[in-house]
């Protein structure tokens, strides 16, 4: 039993035109059991950086609040918002710290950078950064999502048709999945909204 | 009176506060993570003029493809260049660590890097952590001294060459390199039969594939090429894309408008003296 399939997870992340969507599955479990069925994997760092955490959740919470606080100071000093760049450096470089001893975690990091160019980026357990232009995937379901994105994928989606491209490939990727899936949460991000929705999916 | 604590980010270097955790979830039967490695065919050869570097641009992790284009040859110097095999946050870490070593070394002392500068930082690196930094590197450049080319080992140690592989994919190129490569190739012949041993590798190695990056350094000038030969495009596109007729049931929406940028205009009066 790998580290990573104690309690499931489904993370996918696609660009669109000027914006993106970011999603996840609900379920957390202890492995088998399925222990809460409204678990949030993605979280705001600021209104145009999201976060999602696949991996331990435990490991998850942990990297999450650490990552909050270094924005926090980010912003005191700085007096504005990380770029989504910047945070995916710093991500990459509070992993790599812990290279011999790592967090179980795989970050997927989604915002609107300059000029409202969306971005998107996953990262390993020890930081290696994968930049993509179309979408990055993680969580045990991370095959079958490849292969839906993969096929599912267009280039400039305006922001309905990217919510069901993603919404589609997430809950069919996550239907082949033991360990993932008791519906959906998509975040489409656009220069001027945030849409926050919850999908309904199967319940086993 | 109580001492409060406050806990400052660390200023660097490895942290093992998770080791004795990671031991005990290793002893209950959890297996470790795979990390993202670089399968991979690097090379590099010394031409005419300089040096050409060229690497392939697949990143795996286990047997899946996680990156179809990553970026394998990192910038060290203006006239350095270095691909990486192994670990891929092992290979970005220690490159993007040296170049920072090497720009600082550069504001000291005012002049061009040099290569040996560079490979000694990265042997002693990777020597201090005794192999458990498993980064392959293929160094190049060219200095004041001329071009080199060296390749580095996980373990420290080092190899000056005039022609150069690494990865899994390197008994692949070095077939196509021992069989061509003669002295004093002109740009043209060196960038092709980089191209050769590269799509070698791709072709025939699984852990390598996509496309080929090349990096040609010569003395006060470099060029590099981002995919210079793409020889697996995506040939079969359906015509038919997919359409979702049936479209996802969803349970709940919420809308948070995001702050809008208010334009402030310079209308009124000017201030009176």
């Amino acid at each position: 039993m790998s580290i990573f399939e104690y309690n499931g997870s489904a993370l996918v992340a696609m660009v669109g035109k000027n914006c993106f969507a970011i999603a996840s599955d609900r379920r957390l479990g202890v492995q088998l059991q399925t222990i809460a069925t409204d678990f949030q994997r993605i979280s705001k760092i600021h209104d145009r950086v999201f976060l999602g955490l696949s991996g331990l959740a435990t490991d998850a919470q942990t990297l999450y609040q650490r990552l909050v606080f270094r924005h926090k100071l980010y912003q005191l000093r700085e007096e504005r918002d990380m770029k989504p760049e910047t945070f995916a450096n710093l991500v990459s470089a509070i992993l790599y710290e812990k290279r011999f001893g790592p967090y179980f975690c795989q970050p997927v990091i989604a915002g609107l950078g300059d000029e409202d160019k969306p971005f998107i980026c996953t990262m390993d357990s020890i930081g290696a950064k994968e930049l993509a232009k179309d979408f990055v995937v993680a969580g045990t379901a991370s095959e079958s999502l490849y292969g839906a994105c993969e096929s599912m994928f267009k280039e400039d989606m305006e922001p309905e048709e990217l919510f069901e491209t993603v919404s589609q490939a997430l809950l069919s990727s996550v239907d082949r999945d033991c360990l993932s899936g008791w519906g959906g949460h998509v975040y489409v991000v656009t220069p001027t909204e945030v849409k926050e929705r919850i999908l309904k999916g199967r319940m086993d | 009176m109580s001492k409060a604590v406050v806990e400052l980010p660390p200023k660097g270097g490895f942290n093992f506060d998770l080791c004795r955790r990671n031991e005990m979830l290793l002893k209950k039967g959890a297996s470790p993570p795979s990390f993202r490695k670089t399968g991979t065919t690097i090379v590099g050869l010394i031409y005419q003029e300089g040096v050409i570097l060229g690497a392939d641009t697949r990143a795996t992790a286990g047997s899946i493809v996680c990156d179809k284009n990553c970026e394998k040859i990192h910038y060290m110097a203006p006239n350095i260049y270095c691909c990486g095999a192994g670990t891929a946050a092992d290979t970005e870490a220690v490159t993007d660590m040296v170049s920072s070593q090497l720009q600082l070394h550069r504001y000291h002392t005012s002049r061009e890097s040099r290569v040996a500068t560079a490979l000694t930082l990265l042997k002693s690196h990777l020597f201090n952590y005794q192999g458990y930094v498993q980064a392959a590197l293929v160094l190049g450049g060219v200095d004041v001294t001329g071009p080199h080319l060296h390749m580095i080992y996980p373990h420290g140690s080092t190899d000056a060459l005039p022609f150069a592989t690494m990865g899994s994919g390197s008994l692949a190129a070095m077939a196509v390199f021992e069989s061509k490569y003669c002295e004093g190739l002109n740009k043209e012949e060196g960038i092709n039969l980089v191209c050769e041993a590269i799509c070698a590798g791709i072709f025939n190695d699984l852990g390598s594939g996509s496309n080929v990056d090349i990096c040609v350094i010569t003395k006060g000038h470099k060029e590099y090429l981002r995919n210079y030969r793409v020889p697996n495009t995506r040939a079969h596109f359906s015509s038919k894309e997919f359409t979702f007729p049936k479209k996802t049931e969803v349970l709940l929406t919420k809308i948070v408008p995001l702050r809008e940028k208010i334009e402030v205009t310079e209308d009124g009066d000017a201030m009176e003296e």
